[in-house]
C-alpha cells in the first residue's frame, strides 16, 4: 500500500479541549499533520475539522473509526482529492516599490488569479486562493521582488458526495438513531467505509 | 456475592424524590448528591488543598457514602478499579490537583486499555490563577486526556450536575472506561439554586448501544454453521456486557470449544465442558495452536492484543472470522473479519444462539484434549506436582483452589505470578479474576485487591502478588489498617523480577541485568501495620498456612518462599505465530 493525501472531514460538537483530543490521535501514532482547520460547518452548533494528512488508506481507515468514537464527535470522514472539492488560501507581502517599478502589476494578478488586499507606500499585500501548486507558484513568481511574508492557510474541502449534516444530526439528536442512520453503513460496504 | 450490596442505579424518579431540589447549594454539594443519586457507595480518595471543599462537604455525608482514605492516590485509583471490577459498578475517585491528580495517571491508563468504568475527581486550582503555575496547578485534562474516555474541566458550580450525569453514563456505557473531571475550587465553594440531579440518558453525537443489523445475525449464524472446526475466543466484552449466561448458552447449544483471554476468564467457570483454557503468550497450547488450525473463529468481545495474537501475519489464516464487539474501532484493527458482528453481545449472542443448529464437534474438541493432555505431561504435572525441594508457584496456586473451591476472587499483581495464577486458578463465578491485562501494571494487586473487596464484601479476596511488584504499593497495607479490608495476601517470592528474569535467560543469554530483588521482612512490615502473617518455605505447611491464611479474621500476609528461576510455560516467544508455542 502507498501513502497518499486524504482529507479527513470531521463533524464535533464545539467544546474546548477538544482539538488537542483529536491532534494527539496524529501524534500518537506519528503521523505529520498537514494541515489542519477548524470551522463553523452547514450545521449551527456542529463544529468542522477539516484535517490533510499522508498515509495508507489502512492506517487512515483505522484513526478516522478512533477520531469518531470520541464523545464528542459526530461523524468522521476521510476522502482522497478526487472526492473532493478544496482551496487554500494565501497571502505575501512584497514591497511596492520594486514591485511597481519592476513589473507589469495587472498581468502578473491576473495569470495567477491574485489580488491586491493592501496597497501602501512600503509594501503590497496579495492574495490568492486556490490549490497548492499555484499558491506556491506565485511564491516563485514573486521571490525575485523581495518576498518579505509569506502565509498559507489550512485546506478547506467539500466532499462532492456529500448531502450535508443536516438530516443526519435530527436522527443524532434522537434517542433511538432511525435506520438510515444506524452507523453501520461500513458494515454494508466494508471497502468504501466512511465515504458518503 | 450478595445482592444486597448492589444499589438500584439512578433513575428520573429517584431525581424528582431529591430533597435539596429547589434549595441553594454549594458545587461541592451538589458533587456528593450526584454521587448519590448515582447509586455510589464508596469512594476512594485522599484531600488536599484543591478539592477540600468537598471534603469538608463530606464530613456531613459520611453516614450515606463511604470514604476510604488510601495512601498514594494510584493506590486509589487502583482501588477504584478492583471495586469496579469485582462489583460491576462504576468505581469512584477523589485526589486533589498537581501531585494529586498526576498520582492517578497510571490508573487511568490501565482503566483506559482495561475497559473499567471509572468517575475520578479531581480538585483543581481557583479559575482565576488557571495559566499561572498557581501552587499545586497542573494542566489535568491534557495530561489525561489520551488515557480517559472523556475528561472535561468544571469551573462554574451549575455545570456540576449535568456533568457529573455526563460522567457515569460515559463511563459506563458502551465499551467502558475511566472519566475524569477536574472541579476548580471556585466552583465547589460556589452556592447555586439546585434544580436536582437527572441522570443522563442520552448524548447526541455519543451513540454507545449500536443497532444490530440482523443481515449480519444471520450470515454469521450462517458461517458458524456451516463450521466443521468452529473456535470461540472471548474477552472481557462478555463480563462489562452482563453476557455470561447468553455466552453460556451460545457456545453449549454450538457445542463449540471456547478459550477465554486474561480479560475474559471467569465468565464461565473455568471447569465448564467446553472451556478449553487461556489464550496468549502464556496461555494453554491447544487453545494457541489449533487458533490456526479451525475454520471458523468465533471472536468475542476481545481485541486480539498482540500478546494473544503473537505474529499477526501467521495467526489464523485459514480461518474465517466473525467477530463480535461492542467499539467499531476494534472491528478490523488487527484481525480482518469476515463477518462483522456489531453490537452489545447481550443482545447479539441470544439473536445468535437462535439461528444456530444444535451441533456437537466432540471430534473437534477431542484435539484440544489431546493437546492438553501433552501439556499437562510437559508442563502442568511438574509444576503443580514437583520433584523439587523447592516449593513451585503453581502448587501454591493448586492448594489455594483446594481451600476456596473456586470461590475466591484473586486479584493478581504483574509478572510470572500473575500468569500462574491466571493459569492455574479456578473459579467458579464471574468477575472473580481481578488483574492488570492491557498494561500490565506492577503495583496493581494490593490497591485492586483493598476495591475489590470493598465491591464484593462477601466474597474471599485473594491478592497474588510478587515481590517485586508488592514493593511498589506496599503502602496501601496502611488502607488495610486504618480500614479493615480483609484481603488476604499471597506474596509468591523468588527473590527476582521474575518475569524479566525469564526473559533475560531464554533471550538475553542468562545476562542477568538488575532483576535481582531484594525484599525487606515482609512479616515485620505487616505486623508494623496490625497485620498478621506468615513466611513459609516448606511444602509441608503449605496447605496448613494457606488455610490459616483465609480462617484469619480479617487481613492476612501469607509469604510464600518458592523456586527461584522457575519459568512460566507454554510460552510464544515474541515475533513467533501462536503455533509456535513452546512448551519448555
Ligand atoms: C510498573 C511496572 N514497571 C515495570 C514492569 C516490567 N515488569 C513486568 S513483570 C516484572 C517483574 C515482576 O517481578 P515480581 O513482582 O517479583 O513478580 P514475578 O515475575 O517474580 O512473579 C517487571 C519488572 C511492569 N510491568 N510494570
Amino acid at each position: 500500500m502507498i501513502k497518499q493525501e486524504y482529507t479527513i472531514t470531521v463533524y464535533t460538537e464545539n467544546q474546548i479541549g477538544l482539538l488537542n483530543r483529536i491532534a494527539i490521535m496524529f501524534s500518537r501514532r506519528k503521523i505529520n499533520i498537514e494541515s489542519l482547520n477548524t470551522s463553523p460547518s452547514e450545521v449551527d452548533s456542529v463544529h468542522r475539522f477539516t484535517i490533510v494528512i499522508n498515509e495508507v488508506e489502512d492506517v487512515v481507515r483505522k484513526l478516522v473509526r478512533q477520531i469518531e468514537k470520541q464523545v464528542e464527535v459526530l461523524k468522521a470522514y476521510y476522502n482522497t482529492e478526487d472526492e473532493i472539492v478544496w482551496q487554500e488560501m494565501a497571502l505575501y507581502k512584497v514591497p511596492t516599490d520594486v514591485i511597481a517599478e519592476k513589473v507589469k502589476v495587472e498581468r502578473l494578478l491576473h495569470q495567477y488569479g491574485a489580488k491586491a488586499v493592501v496597497i501602501r507606500k512600503d509594501y503590497t499585500v496579495f492574495e490568492t486562493t486556490g490549490h497548492r501548486e499555484e499558491l506556491e507558484s506565485l511564491i516563485k513568481a514573486l521571490e525575485p521582488y523581495g518576498l518579505i511574508e509569506f502565509v498559507r492557510s489550512a485546506r478547506v474541502a467539500i466532499i462532492k458526495a456529500s448531502k450535508g449534516f443536516h438530516e443526519k444530526l435530527k436522527e443524532f439528536e434522537k434517542q433511538e438513531p432511525g435506520e438510515e442512520v444506524i452507523e453501520n453503513e461500513y458494515l454494508d460496504k466494508q471497502d468504501e467505509v466512511f465515504t458518503m | 456475592m450478595s445482592n444486597s450490596t448492589i444499589l438500584e442505579p439512578a433513575t428520573k424518579t429517584a431525581a424528582a424524590a431529591q430533597p435539596l431540589a429547589g434549595t441553594s447549594i454549594s458545587g461541592s454539594q451538589a458533587v456528593l448528591e450526584a454521587l448519590l443519586a448515582e447509586g455510589v457507595d464508596t469512594i476512594f480518595g485522599y484531600p488536599g488543598g484543591a478539592i477540600m471543599p468537598i471534603y469538608d462537604a463530606l464530613y456531613d455525608y459520611t453516614d450515606k457514602l463511604q470514604h476510604i482514605l488510601v495512601r498514594h492516590e494510584q493506590g486509589g485509583i487502583h482501588a477504584g478499579q478492583g471495586y469496579a471490577r469485582s462489583s460491576g459498578r462504576t468505581g469512584v475517585v477523589f485526589a486533589t490537583s498537581g501531585p494529586g491528580a498526576t498520582n492517578l495517571v497510571t490508573g487511568l491508563a490501565d482503566a483506559m486499555i482495561d475497559s473499567t468504568p471509572l468517575v475520578c475527581i479531581t480538585g483543581q486550582v481557583f479559575a482565576h490563577l488557571l495559566g499561572t503555575d498557581a501552587f499545586q496547578e497542573t494542566d489535568v485534562i491534557n495530561i489525561t486526556t489520551p488515557v480517559t474516555k472523556w475528561n472535561y474541566q468544571v469551573t462554574d458550580a451549575t455545570e456540576i450536575p449535568s456533568v457529573l450525569a455526563k460522567a457515569f453514563y460515559i463511563a459506563k456505557t458502551g465499551r467502558p472506561g475511566p472519566v475524569l473531571i477536574d472541579i476548580t475550587k471556585n466552583a465547589q465553594l460556589q452556592k447555586f439554586d439546585y434544580e436536582g440531579y437527572t441522570p443522563c440518558e442520552h448524548i447526541r453525537s455519543y451513540r454507545p448501544k449500536p443497532i444490530v443489523r440482523k443481515e449480519y445475525i444471520a450470515e454469521a449464524a450462517k458461517l458458524i454453521n456451516s463450521a466443521k472446526k468452529p473456535f470461540v475466543i472471548f474477552g472481557q466484552g462478555v463480563i462489562l456486557g452482563q453476557a455470561e449466561k447468553e455466552f453460556k448458552a451460545f457456545i453449549e447449544k454450538g457445542g463449540f470449544p471456547a478459550a477465554w483471554t486474561i480479560m475474559g476468564m471467569s465468565a464461565i467457570p473455568t471447569d465448564h465442558p467446553l472451556g478449553v483454557g487461556m489464550l496468549g503468550m502464556h496461555g494453554n497450547y491447544a487453545p494457541n495452536v489449533l487458533t490456526n488450525d479451525c475454520d471458523v473463529l468465533i471472536a468475542i468481545g476481545m481485541r486480539f492484543d498482540d500478546r494473544v495474537t503473537g505474529r499477526l501475519d501467521k495467526y489464523a489464516k485459514q480461518a474465517q472470522v466473525v467477530h463480535l464487539d461492542i467499539d467499531p474501532a476494534e472491528i478490523d484493527k488487527n484481525v480482518k473479519s469476515a463477518v462483522p458482528v456489531w453490537g452489545d453481545c447481550k443482545e447479539t449472542l441470544p439473536m445468535l444462539t437462535q439461528l444456530l443448529e444444535k451441533n456437537d464437534h466432540s471430534a473437534w474438541l477431542a484435539k484440544f484434549r489431546e493437546l492438553e493432555a501433552e501439556e499437562i505431561k510437559e508442563v502442568i504435572t511438574d509444576e503443580l506436582n514437583p520433584t523439587t525441594e523447592i516449593l513451585t508457584m503453581g502448587e501454591v496456586i493448586k492448594t489455594l483452589n483446594e481451600l476456596t473451591g473456586g470461590n475466591a476472587i484473586i486479584v493478581t499483581d504483574v509478572g510470572q505470578h500473575q500468569m500462574v495464577a491466571c493459569r492455574y486458578a479456578k473459579y467458579n463465578n464471574s468477575k472473580s479474576n481481578v488483574t492488570s491485562g492491557g498494561l500490565g501494571t506492577m503495583g496493581f494487586g494490593l490497591p485492586a485487591a483493598i476495591g475489590a473487596k470493598y465491591g464484593a464484601p462477601d466474597t474471599t479476596v485473594v491478592a497474588v502478588i510478587g515481590d517485586g511488584g508488592f514493593q511498589m504499593t506496599i503502602q496501601e497495607l496502611g488502607t488495610i489498617m486504618q480500614f479493615g479490608a480483609a484481603v488476604k495476601i499471597l506474596i509468591l517470592n523468588n527473590q527476582f523480577l521474575g518475569m524479566v528474569r525469564q526473559w533475560q535467560q531464554l533471550f538475553h543469554d542468562k545476562r542477568y541485568s538488575f532483576v535481582n530483588i531484594t525484599s525487606p521482612d515482609y512479616i515485620t512490615v505487616a505486623k508494623g501495620y496490625g497485620i498478621e502473617g506468615k513466611r513459609i518455605d516448606q511444602r509441608a505447611d503449605l496447605k496448613t498456612a494457606l488455610q490459616t491464611m483465609l480462617d484469619h479474621d480479617g487481613s492476612y500476609l501469607l509469604e510464600v518462599m518458592v523456586g527461584k528461576e522457575n519459568n512460566v510455560f507454554p510460552m510464544v516467544p515474541q515475533g513467533c505465530s501462536v503455533s509456535e508455542i513452546r512448551l519448555k
